[in-house]
Order: C-alpha cells, then structure tokens, then sequence
C-alpha cells in the first residue's frame, strides 16, 4: 500500500494565533493506512476544505478530529490544550454533520433542532433565525420523514448553525442541496467565519469562502486555494 | 448533564409516543404467548398454578428482547447515534438514558400486564401482587442487560438472533429469582429475600452496564 504524505499549509496562518493544531495524526481503517503524519493548524474564522477521491481519508479525519475515531498516533489541541484530556469539552464546542443527516424522522423539523440543541445542554433561544436562514419556516412543523433529501439536508444544516459551536466539521455539507440552498448555507457558513468561528469540511464543491483553504487527502500535494 | 439526560428520555418517549404500535406490538406478543399455555396445556388448575410464574417471567424476558434490537439500531441508521457519541456530558448517562427509555415503555407495562394474565392460571391475590412486585424489581435489569446486549451486536448481521443469545443466559439469575419469589410465597415462605436479591442483581446491572454500553457504542461509532 502506498504511503501518503501530506504537508503542513499555514498560508496566511502567520498573524492571528492558531486556535486548532493537529499535529502528526495517523489513522488506520481496517488495517490500512489511510494517512498519517497530518499535521495543519486553522485560526478563528478559517476555514478548510478537504479535498481528495472517494475513499481518501476524509471522512475518517473528520471523525477523528470529532473524536469519533481513535486516531493510531497524534494529538489534537485547541487553544494549546490537548483535546483527549477532556472530551466533553471538546464536544461541547463542535458540530457535527456527517454523511447522515442526523434527524429523526418522527419528530418535525422543529423539535429535531430543539432536541439537538438540547442534547448538546444548550439552550434552544433563536430559532426562528436558524429556520429561517436555512428557509425552512414553512417546513417547520412538517414531519422530517416527510421531506426530501434536500430538505432534510437543510435542516441537518440549521442544526449545525443554529448549535453555535465554535467548529463546524461538515461532511459533504451541499449534498442533495438546489442552489437557492447552496447560497443560503453559503451564507451561514461566511457568518460562521465572520464571528470567528472555525470550519473544516469535505467537499468536492466550491463553498465560496474567499481565503479558503484546501486540504488535498491522498496524494504528496497540498496547496492553498484562494489567498488571504 | 443532567439536562441531556431528560431530553433524551423524553426524546425517546416522544419518538415511542408517535409510533405507538412500537409497544402495542410487544405488549399483544406478551398476551398471546402467555395465553398460549392455558390453552396447550388444559384447564388443569393445580398445573397452571404451578408453572404461571414461570411462564409469565420467561414471556416477559422474550417480549423485553422484541423491541430491544431497535434501541440503539435506529440511532445508528439515522445518525444521531454520532450526536450522542459527541455530545457534551458522558456517554454512559446517554446508555442510562436509553436503557430507561426501554423500561418506562416496555418493563413496566410488562410488570402491569403481568398480574391480569395470571388471573388466567388461577393465581390468588397475593401471588398476583408478588409477580407485579417482582417483575416491576426485575424487569429494570432486563432493559439494562438487553440494552448491553443490543449495543455490543450493533450493526451485525441477524443482530437480533445474536442479541438474544448474549442477553438471555445474563438474564438467568433474574429470571430465577422473579419466578422463585412466586413459589416461595406459595409454600407459605417471605417474599423479602427474593426481592432484595432481585434488587441487588438490578443495582449491579445498574452499576456495571452504562459503562459498557458506552465502550461497546464508542467501538460501533468507529
């Protein structure tokens, strides 16, 4: 099996300090290497975007970022601290979207982001905004199963908006998504940023976000797409 | 903490309370399997008096194990078995949660249900109130039993089979002692002894599962 590198890219991380380091991390699926030595740091209000084929390690990365998957060796800091020192801390400042929406189907788009909201121990204030952003206000009390996979995916967004985490681990965040949808998470996801908030998604799409950065998984390359 | 905790039981209760057949199916399984033995074996009182205790104890443990394959299973499909791996306070109060979800709508109808059809077999009061009164002490290690059971076959081909033959022999203990406490009141002896030993399996069960409920949902979040 081949040996994948990956290199660190701190474009235009030099000024402000950097709030999420990943340092040397490794992961096996199965037995296989999917990568290893990943190292890459993102300030407050940047974001990164995970690039690379079906099958890359972009999903596992995420999911060992969330804590999800126990990563075979490197360390994950936040603010300099170690994030597996205390975990519900770490998970108290992620959201989480990954290729399932994460919606229970019996409950209506409503009292799923309540819920959500809820299990994270916030308090769900502001939800008309969150419906709103994402359009769902006509949608609100319609049942999750009931919609379609678009839908659903908006309101998987909303949940991830409306939680006010500082880092949003987004997994094929435009799914499903028409381009009136595509614009509205577009927008969510600049306010995100605006307000300082973190990022790190895996797309193969553009999330227009000038100053992005691009992760290649998979191949010796790396660079940074956009510019500060 | 204790706040994710509440809305994730009354998260399950609200799911369970829009699809009610849920429970209405295991609650008519219960009936028919225990109505099935009067009917095989014959209006012979003194025998149906003798094995009731029994029957409505080992039907109680098979309808408990109907419904405990979806517990975890449909987080699992939907996802949001990943929002309770991530959420911020322990994942061990998160198996509590669902395992006393699974009791509130299964046990304790259970335990109610119970005493009526042993009016069937010809049980007495008392007997009827004793095989509420353990069954009410019993079935809570059922849930947390079959919730570990559920959660370490978790995404396995005929999870359903297989959750049954790890929790059923787990569950012997309960099964005796809940069935005993009913003879032992017939042969003129206290309850007391069988109750507090069905306790205490409940208290190890409540001591011991939640932790390896969370190991086992860590492992099938991986």
């Amino acid at each position: 099996m081949t040996a994948f590198f990956f290199a660190a890219c701190y474009h235009g991380a030099g000024m402000a300090p950097l709030f999420l380091e990943i340092e040397g991390l490794a992961c096996r699926r199965g037995g296989r290497r999917v990568f290893s030595s990943l190292s890459f740091g993102l300030a407050a209000g940047e974001l990164l975007a995970l690039t690379g084929r079906n099958g890359s390690g972009k999903t596992t990365l995420l999911r060992a970022l969330a804590g999800l998957v126990r990563p075979d060796a490197g360390t994950v800091r936040w603010q300099g601290a170690d994030v597996a020192r205390d975990i519900d801390a770490w998970h108290g400042r992620l959201a989480w979207l990954g290729h399932l929406d994460g919606l229970k189907g019996d409950l209506t788009v409503a009292e799923n982001l309540v819920v959500a909201q809820r299990l994270r121990g916030g308090r769900p204030d502001g939800l008309e905004g969150a419906l709103l952003a994402f359009d769902l206000g006509p949608l609100a009390a319609r049942q999750v199963r009931t919609l379609s996979a678009g839908q659903r995916r908006r309101t998987a967004l909303a949940r991830v908006a409306f939680s006010a985490a500082a880092l949003w681990l987004l997994d094929e965040p435009l799914n499903a998504l028409d381009t009136s949808a595509q614009q509205g998470f577009r927008s969510a996801l600049q306010a995100h940023l605006a307000a300082g908030g973190l990022a790190i998604a895996a797309t193969h799409a553009d999330l227009g976000v000038a100053g992005a950065r691009t992760l290649e998984l998979g191949s010796s390359l790396s660079h940074s797409g956009g510019g500060a | 903490m204790m706040g994710g905790f509440t809305a994730l039981l009354a998260r399950d209760l609200r799911l369970v309370w829009r699809q009610p057949g849920d429970v209405g199916v295991v609650l008519a399984f219960y009936v028919v399997a225990v109505v099935l033995f009067p009917l095989g074996i014959g209006p012979e009182t003194n025998v149906l008096q003798r094995i009731a205790a029994g029957v409505l104890w080992s039907a109680a443990l098979f309808a408990a194990l109907l419904s405990l394959e979806r517990l975890f299973a449909a987080d699992h499909e939907d996802g949001t078995l990943d929002l309770l791996l991530l959420a911020p306070w322990p994942l061990e109060l998160a198996a509590l949660a669902k395992c006393t979800s699974h009791w509130i709508v299964t046990g304790l109808p259970l335990s109610l249900l119970a005493p009526v059809l042993g009016v069937a077999f010809g049980l007495d009061g008392e007997s009827l109130l004793a095989l509420f009164a353990t069954l009410l002490i019993g079935t809570p290690t059922l849930s947390l039993i079959g919730g570990l059971a559920a959660a370490l076959t978790l995404g396995a081909r005929k999870s359903g089979a297989l959750l049954a033959l790890l929790a059923l022999p787990l569950c012997v203990p309960t099964l005796i002692f809940g069935a005993g406490a009913v003879e032992t009141l017939a042969a003129g002896e206290g309850l007391a002894t069988h109750l507090a030993i069905l306790g205490a399996l409940a208290l190890v069960a409540l001591g011991t599962t939640p932790w390896a409920i969370a190991a086992a949902l860590r492992q099938a979040g991986e």
